[in-house]
C-alpha cells in the first residue's frame, strides 16, 4: 500500500457503535475555531479583573553580580505605586524552586524566585514594583536604583569548561552541573577495533520557544475563603499549584490554578516553573488585591527558559559496507544559570542512537552551569541536537565509503520485526529505552518514492554540471514520547444531560476541545454534539500533570476512553431499571438510551440525571440505580512510546551570498494512529516551521561578558511566511502497543529532524568545496566562512 | 495616570463606533483598544512593532496598533478583527486550518484583509512577502498562504 492510501485509512482502534460514524480518525474541524478567528478568544490577558493592579520586574543588566543595595525610594514616591518588594523583603520565598527533572549526580544550586543577595543572569528578577497600571509599574522600575558588584561571567559550554574559568556559582569548584554517562557494549574495544572510524564537532545554538503569547500570570486571594486563585499562562496547572502550595505553605486545596480557555502557545517553557510565578500570587495576598503580570517581549527574551544549546563531541566506528559498530557522543549541555531540570540532557542522552542497529554505544553528558537564562524544554526537548550528532554521522559514513547516504541508512536501520526492541540504554522516564513499534524501512521507502530520491539525485548531478550548488539531506529519527507519570480524564453526567469531559491537561492550541469529544464520543456511543470538554483548573480535577513531551493523546486520550467505556455502562445501568430492558440491548440514540432500537422504549439523558443527579429529597432511589453519574480515570503507561520519521530535502546554496534556498522538502512521519487527521498534519507542518528556524535562523546570541545580544525579533529570526517553504507529507501508522488507542505523540516530530536533514542537504551542495558545515543555525556568513576556507579551486 | 502628563481628547471611530477618551497621551492605540475599549480581539505580542499580532486598519491602512499612539488616531477610522465580521477570510482560515492557538490570527486576518482590498495577494510570493511581517509560532504559514490565496482568488464565492 503506497503511504498515500495508508493515510487515507488510517487505522480506527475503537469499535463505534453500529450506525454510528466513527469519530477516531476523522478529520473534524474545530470547536475553538469559530472564537479564535472572530477575536473571541480568552487569553490570560483578556481576563476581567476589575480594578486589578498591574506587576513589573526590576531586572538585573548584569551576568553575575552581588547586590550592594536596592533603593526605592524614589519609585515609592510615584502616584499610583502601590508597593514595592525586593527580595529581601520577601524572606518566605527565598526558597530554592527545585528542578523539574533531577538526578542523584546533580549539583543543584539554589534558584530563587527574588534572589536576594547574588544574581547568575541578565534579566534575573531582583525586585517587584506593584502598581495601579503597567506604565505606572514600568515607570516605577525605572526609579529604582540597584547597586551591584559586577563579576565575571561564562556565557558558553566551552568557556565554562575552560581551565581557571569564572566559577558560575560561588559554592562549586567548576562549573560542571552533571556529568553521566550511560554505555551499551563494549565502545572502548570497538572504536579500537572498528576498521573504519569518524568523528567531529558539531555546535548548536541556543533557541527559544517563542510562544507569540508570553508568560503572564494573575492571581486573586478571597480572604473570607482562604483561597488563592492563580490564572497562570502554563502548560502544567497542577504542577503549579503544588509548587505554590510548597512555596507559600498552603494545603492544595486552598490553591486554585486556572489557565485561561486559550493560550496563545507553550512550546515548552510555558511547562516550567519561572521566579515570577511564584512571585505575584504572594504580593496578591500581602495586597489582599487582585495583581497581574503579564510579561513583555523584552522580559521574555532575557528571563523565560530557553533550550537548545549543546556541543557534541561525536565518533563512529563502521564495517566496509557502513554498518555502525559503535557510536561514541559525548556532549555538553547548557544547563544556564540553574538547574530547572534534567529532561533535556537526558533525553538527548537516549536520543542518540535513533532508528539504527548499534551494538555498541557510549553516550555521555557534561552539563554546565553558564550565566545566561536556565535552560528546559523547548519543542523537539534535547531530541533535535541528538539526530545532528547521529544523522551528521551517518551522511559522512557515506561519504567515507562512496555510499549513497540513503542506503547506508536502509543497511542499519532496525527492522520491523524487531520489535519490541531494546537499545541498551534507559530513557528519560526511567525504564529500559525499548522502542514499541515502527517500521523505519518502509517509511525511509515511502518518503524516498515520494521525493523521487533517485531522480532528485539526477537532477542534482545536472545542477552541478553546470555549476550550481545543489544538495540533498535526510534526517531519520525516533521521538520518546507519550510520557507518564499519568493523566486523568474525568467524565461526568452533568445536570443538562451534557457529558461533560474534564482534563488535567491543558490545551495550547491542540484542539483538546474537539480532540478529547472525539475520543469519548467512540468510547460511549454517544453523538459528539452531547459531549463537552473543561481544561486546566485543579479545582475540577485532582491530579495531572500538563501538556508537554507530546504525551497527552497517549495519556489523557486513554484516560478518556477508559472512562467513557465506564461511563457508558453507569448511564446504561440506570437506563436499563427505568426501561426494564436489560443493559446489553441499549444504545444512544441522539440524546436518547432507547432499547431493542426502538425510539419508543428510550429515556432522555435528562430524565437519566434526574433519578440519578438530582434525585427526589428524601425519597429512597430506585434500586439498582447508582448515584451520580460520574467516572475517573487515570491512564499510565509502561513505558514511552517511540514515534519516528526521516526528512527529504534538496536546497541550493547561492555561491556568492551564502544563501540557502530550500528546492524540495518531504516530511514522513509515524505517529501511530491518529485521532484527527488534519489536527496532527498541523502539528507536523507547525513544527517543521520551527525546525527551520533551528536549522537556519534563530540564535539566542549571548556576547562574552553574558550579555544577550539578540533581544528582539529584529536580531532573533523567528522564521517568516517567506522563510518557511512547501512541504509534502507522507504518513505512515504504527499503532503503538502500550496503550489501548495505540497513539503516539505529534506535537514535535516535525521538528526534530530538520536541522539534521538541512545541514545535511547543505554540506552535500558545498561538497565541491569539500566545506564542513559544524554549527547550527546555518548562516550565509558560516557557509561563505566554510565555502572559503577550503576553497582550492 | 500619571500627574501633569497631557490627557488629551481623542475621538476615533472604531468598526463604525464613534469614541472619545481622554487618556495619558503615552497611551498607545494597542492599549486603549483593549484596556479601554474592551476590544481585546488584537493582541499584544511583542509590544515593539515586530511580529504583527497587534495589526489593525487605520482609515484602512495597516498600522501595528503597538506603535501608534492613541493621540495620534483623533478623527480617524480603525477597524480590528471584531469589525470583520462578515469576511469571506474567516471562513477561509477555518476551512484551512489555518491557525492553532490563534493568538497571532486576529492581526493575520486584519493584514490579510487589507493585502487583497490592496490588490497585492496575486501571487504566492507577493502573499508571503507582504504577511511576513505576521509571525506565526504554531507554524501555519502554508495554510494561512492558501486561505488568503483563495480568498483572493474568489475561489471562496
Amino acid at each position: 500500500m503506497t503511504a498515500e492510501a495508508i493515510a487515507e485509512a488510517p487505522v480506527r482502534p475503537v469499535e463505534a457503535t453500529p450506525g454510528k460514524q466513527p469519530m477516531i480518525g476523522a478529520p473534524v474541524r474545530r470547536r475553538e475555531d469559530r472564537r479564535l478567528i472572530t477575536g473571541q478568544g480568552r487569553y490570560l490577558d483578556d481576563l476581567e479583573l476589575p480594578g486589578a493592579y498591574e506587576a513589573a520586574f526590576v531586572r538585573t543588566p548584569h551576568a553575575s553580580a552581588r547586590i550592594r543595595s536596592i533603593d526605592t525610594t524614589a519609585a515609592a514616591r510615584l502616584p499610583g505605586v502601590i508597593g514595592i518588594w525586593t527580595g529581601a523583603d520577601l524572606p518566605e520565598l527565598v526558597k530554592p524552586i527545585p528542578p523539574k527533572v533531577s538526578n542523584p549526580l546533580l549539583r543543584d544550586m539554589p534558584r530563587y524566585p527574588l534572589p536576594p543577595e547574588r544574581v547568575h543572569f541578565v534579566g534575573e528578577p531582583v525586585a517587584v514594583v506593584v502598581a495601579e497600571s503597567r506604565y505606572v509599574a514600568e515607570d516605577a522600575v525605572e526609579l529604582i536604583e540597584v547597586d551591584y558588584e559586577v563579576l565575571p561571567a561564562v556565557s558558553s559550554t566551552t568557556a565554562a569548561l575552560a581551565p581557571d574559568a569564572p566559577r558560575v556559582h560561588d559554592e562549586l569548584d567548576d562549573n560542571v552541573a552533571i556529568h553521566v554517562t550511560q554505555v551499551a557494549g563494549e565502545p572502548e574495544e570497538a572504536l579500537r577495533t572498528a576498521p573504519h572510524r569518524l568523528s567531529e564537532r558539531f555546535v548548536i545554538a541556543r533557541g527559544g520557544g517563542h510562544s507569540m503569547e508570553c508568560r503572564g500570570v494573575a492571581a486573586r486571594y478571597d480572604v473570607g475563603t482562604g483561597q488563592l486563585t492563580v490564572w497562570p499562562s502554563t502548560q502544567s496547572p497542577h504542577y503549579t499549584r503544588n509548587m505554590l502550595a510548597y512555596f507559600y505553605g498552603m494545603d492544595e486545596d486552598d490553591v486554585r490554578v486556572v489557565v485561561p480557555r486559550d493560550s496563545g502557545g507553550g512550546f515548552g517553557p510555558k511547562a516550567q516553573f519561572h521566579g515570577e510565578d511564584a512571585v505575584i500570587p504572594y504580593v496578591a495576598m500581602l495586597l489582599r488585591h487582585p495583581v497581574k503580570w503579564i510579561e513583555d517581549r523584552s522580559e521574555n527574551f532575557v528571563a523565560t527558559m530557553m533550550e537548545r544549546n549543546q556541543v557534541h563531541h561525536v565518533e563512529v566506528g563502521f564495517d566496509d559496507d557502513g554498518k555502525l559498530i559503535v557510536v561514541k557522543n559525548v556532549f555538553e549541555h547548557d544547563q544556564g544559570a540553574y538547574c530547572a531540570g534534567l529532561q533535556v540532557p537526558m533525553i538527548t542522552l537516549s536520543t542518540l542512537p535513533g532508528q539504527y542497529r548499534i551494538p555498541n554505544i557510549h553516550t555521555e553528558l557534561i552539563g554546565c552551569y553558564t550565566n545566561m537564562v536556565p535552560t528546559s524544554s523547548v519543542r523537539g526537548a534535547g531530541r533535535p541536537q541528538a539526530v545532528v550528532a547521529m544523522e551528521r554521522m551517518m551522511d559522512r559514513i557515506a561519504e567515507h565509503l562512496g555510499l549513497d547516504p540513503a542506503e547506508v541508512r536502509l543497511r542499519n536501520m532496525i527492522r520491523a520485526d524487531e520489535f519490541p526492541y531494546k537499545v541498551g540504554l534507559t530513557f528519560r522516564d526511567g525504564s529500559p529505552l525499548t522502542y514499541d513499534s515502527g517500521d523505519f524501512p518502509s517509511l525511509t521507502k515511502a518518503v524516498l518514492a515520494r521525493f523521487d530520491y533517485d531522480g532528485e539525485r539526477e537532477r542534482q548531478a545536472l545542477a552541478r554540471s553546470a555549476g550550481r550548488l545543489v544538495g540533498i539531506g535526510l534526517g531519520a529519527y525516533v521521538e520518546g514520547c507519550g510520557l507518564g507519570p499519568y493523566e486523568g480524564a474525568r467524565l461526568r453526567l452533568t445536570n443538562d444531560g451534557t457529558v461533560l469531559v474534564t482534563l488535567a491537561a491543558t490545551p495550547l492550541g491542540q484542539g483538546y476541545e474537539t480532540i478529547y469529544a472525539q475520543i469519548a464520543s467512540d468510547a460511549m456511543g454517544l453523538d459528539m454534539e452531547h459531549i463537552a470538554v473543561a481544561t486546566g483548573d485543579t479545582s475540577r480535577i485532582p491530579f495531572g500533570q500538563g501538556s508537554f513531551a507530546s504525551r497527552t493523546t497517549v495519556t489523557a486520550g486513554s484516560a478518556t476512553l477508559q472512562a467513557g467505556r465506564e461511563l457508558r455502562e453507569k448511564i446504561f445501568e440506570v437506563a436499563a431499571v427505568l426501561l426494564g430492558a436489560p443493559a446489553e440491548e441499549l444504545c444512544f440514540q441522539g440524546d436518547r438510551v432507547c432499547a431493542g432500537g426502538d425510539p419508543g422504549r428510550s429515556v432522555s439523558l435528562r430524565d437519566i440525571v434526574q433519578v440519578s443527579n438530582i434525585g427526589k429529597h428524601g425519597i429512597t432511589m430506585p434500586r439498582g440505580v447508582p448515584a451520580g453519574i460520574e467516572v475517573t480515570s487515570y491512564f499510565s503507561p509502561e513505558r514511552a512510546s517511540y514515534a519516528s520519521g526521516i526528512h527529504a530535502a534538496t536546497v541550493e546554496v547561492d555561491p556568492d551570498t551564502g544563501q540557502i534556498k530550500i528546492l524540495r522538502y518531504v516530511i514522513g512521519h509515524d505517529c501511530g494512529n491518529v485521532i484527527n487527521p488534519l489536527l496532527v498534519d498541523g502539528q507536523v507542518l507547525g513544527g517543521f516551521a520551527h525546525g527551520i528556524g533551528n536549522a537556519l535562523y534563530e540564535e539566542s546570541f549571548y556576547d562574552d561578558a553574558g550579555q544577550p545580544q539578540s533581544a528582539s525579533y529584529l536580531d532573533y529570526s523567528l522564521p517568516s511566511a517567506i522563510e518557511v517553504p512547501k512541504v509534502e507529507l507522507v504518513h505512515q501508522f504504527t499503532p503503538s502497543p502500550l496503550n489501548p488507542l495505540g497513539v503516539k505523540g505529534a506535537g514535535e516530530g516535525g521538528t526534530i529532524p530538520v536541522p539534521a536533514t538541512i545541514a545535511n542537504a547543505v554540506e552535500d551542495a558545498l561538497r565541491p568545496f569539500g566545506a564542513r558545515i559544524t554549527s547550527l543555525p546555518i548562516t550565509p556568513a558560516k557557509v561563505f566562512a566554510a565555502m572559503t576556507a577550503t576553497n582550492h579551486r | 495616570m500619571g500627574p501633569g502628563v497631557r490627557e488629551p481628547t481623542t475621538t476615533v471611530t472604531v468598526n463604525g463606533a464613534r469614541l472619545v477618551a481622554n487618556l495619558d497621551a503615552r497611551v498607545t492605540l494597542l492599549d486603549a483598544l483593549r484596556d479601554r475599549f474592551g476590544l481585546t480581539g488584537t493582541k499584544k505580542g511583542c509590544d515593539q512593532g515586530t511580529c504583527g499580532s497587534c495589526t489593525v486598519l487605520v482609515d484602512g491602512r495597516r498600522v501595528l496598533s503597538c506603535l501608534t499612539l492613541f493621540a495620534q488616531c483623533d478623527g480617524r477610522q480603525v477597524t480590528t478583527i471584531e469589525g470583520l465580521a462578515d469576511h469571506p477570510l474567516r471562513a477561509a482560515f477555518i476551512k484551512h486550518d489555518a491557525f492553532q492557538c490563534g493568538y497571532c490570527t486576529p492581526g493575520q486576518i486584519v493584514s490579510a484583509a487589507a493585502l487583497i482590498r490592496e490588490g497585492r495577494a496575486g501571487r504566492d510570493e507577493d502573499i508571503r512577502e507582504y504577511m511576513s511581517g505576521n509571525l506565526c509560532r504554531c507554524g501555519a504559514y502554508p495554510r494561512i498562504l492558501a486561505a488568503i490565496r483563495e480568498v483572493a482568488s474568489g475561489a471562496h464565492a
